[in-house]
């Protein structure tokens, strides 16, 4: 029999409440179905399996809040794999009893909708969703309820809690190097302007894609970048390269879910998902595996005119890059002053795993993939 | 389309992307990413619903052309005109 449990799904994550069961005893589960919904600093997230079987006893009620590791059902026809339980987890001596009425989650809609619309007892089969694809938010809940009541959006007070204790912690136990180096953007600027310039808006590329399909590729030629770093077992890089993207929420907070398999991606599917994950991680609509799986991070503050952003990692993750504003500055070409498009590239890497010597090598290759774009 | 169908239609698809804005009390001769605290994502879903909405597909050289309220609503109604 397999346990599954609460999944941790980050380094800041200590606990999460169960909103709701999407599989009931006796259905079948087949691996990367979603079984369950659990809210945390982070929004709701769709919890995935990762075994099949068949859903067995189910172990916490709706609504309860448990730590990570806890068991929350059995899954019969699956073995436990050591590898997939945490062995921090604790079994529970009893059943967590569920807090107050549990939200309904059967319609989409945020967290904040689901929260009031729990608290003033307003049902969500009941509204009409005026959000993206027509998810409930919190004003279609208000409104229902005829209030006037401030959005109060994610929870982003905890979540500023958990970045905090997430950031203390790398910058406590991490020894960061810092690097950058200048990036020519007129090859990638112009081939971006070609492609984009016949195609409807939905099919449109960013530079974003760009940018994140280069640091993919050089994490694949240097995998010290790419992986995991244990203080007990030391480095373990990953096989797969899943980039965690900084999503910044509107009105504070920051969350890094990753794009599975980044370098793998062609432009145009690394667009969509790029697409499809910003909008769900501003819903409050993650899955686990986008929150647990990254391997490494990009992050960028270009187009809020930041030049140079030097990250700080996100445990157990050994690398951060940085990606600033394209601006037009003189710069030599040819031995004569030439003005081009400028881009500052960093990288934040631990000095536990790699050298600055890498970490430039590693830079110097984004670089170079970026004067070639058409063959990202 | 006139200007004041063109603004509500903006303010619609505005606020499916940034469903927390108070439309009411924008600048609306300001610049819409700083205002919404939206980026080039969001500024692309955004051009993009416009497209399937009208009809109207914006280079991105007009991009500018629609960077605040009253711009984008006045670029809406002309294309639409």
């Amino acid at each position: 029999m397999y346990i599954f449990r609460m999944p941790s799904l980050g380094a800041d994550m200590e606990a999460g409440a169960l909103v709701e069961w999407e599989k009931h005893p006796g259905d079948p589960v087949k691996r990367g179905d979603i079984v369950a919904v659990v809210e945390t600093d982070k929004g709701a997230i769709e919890v995935e399996i990762f075994v099949d079987g068949v859903m067995g006893k189910q172990l916490v009620e709706t609504g309860a809040k448990v730590p990570v590791g806890t068991p929350l059902a059995e899954i019969e026809g699956a073995e436990e794999d050591a590898a997939t339980a945490p062995p921090e987890a604790t079994a529970p001596s009893a059943v967590p009893k569920a807090e107050p009425a549990p939200p309904s989650t059967q319609r989409r809609a945020s967290p904040a909708a689901r929260k009031l619309a729990a608290e003033k007892e307003i049902s969500l089969d009941a509204l009409k969703g005026t959000g993206p694809g027509g998810v409930i938010v919190l004003k279609d809940v208000e409104q229902a309820e005829g209030e006037t009541a401030p959005r109060a959006g994610l929870d982003l007070s905890k979540m500023r809690e958990a970045i905090a204790a997430a950031m203390a912690r790398s910058k406590r136990d991490i020894p960061h190097y810092y690097l950058s180096t200048e990036i020519d953007m007129a090859a990638a600027s112009d081939w971006l302007s070609k492609t984009n310039a016949p195609r409807t808006p939905d099919k449109r590329l960013l530079p974003a894609a760009l940018t994140l399909k280069a640091a993919a590729l050089a994490a694949r030629k240097y995998p010290a970048m790419n992986g995991f770093y244990d203080p007990a077992t030391g480095f373990a890089p990953s096989e797969d390269i899943h980039i965690g993207v900084a999503v910044a929420i509107r009105g504070g907070g920051l969350v890094s879910p990753a794009i599975h398999n980044c370098d793998k991606l062609g432009l145009d599917d690394l667009m969509d998902k790029l697409r499809d994950l910003a909008a769900r991680a501003r819903e409050g609509r993650l899955r686990s595996s986008e929150l647990s799986d990254g391997t490494i991070t990009v992050s960028s503050l270009g187009e809020r005119g930041v030049e140079s952003l030097y990250g700080i990692i996100y445990p157990p993750q050994v690398a951060i890059v940085g990606f600033g504003t394209v601006t037009q500055r003189p710069v030599a070409v040819d031995d004569k002053v030439a003005i081009r498009p400028i881009m500052t590239a960093t990288l934040a890497a631990d000095h536990r795993v790699s050298d600055g010597h890498l970490g430039a090598r590693f830079l110097k290759h984004v670089n170079a993939l970026l004067q070639e774009p058409e063959k990202l | 389309m006139n200007k004041d169908d063109a603004r509500k239609l903006i303010v619609e698809e505005l606020g499916n992307i940034a469903p927390e804005a108070d439309f009411d009390t924008i600048d609306a001769g300001a610049d819409l990413m700083e205002e919404l605290d939206i980026d080039s994502l969001d500024f692309l879903n955004f051009i993009t619903a416009l497209h399937k909405k009208t009809g109207v597909n914006v280079p991105e050289s007009d991009y500018r052309k629609l960077a605040t309220l009253d711009g984008a609503a006045a670029y809406l109604a002309e294309k639409t005109d």
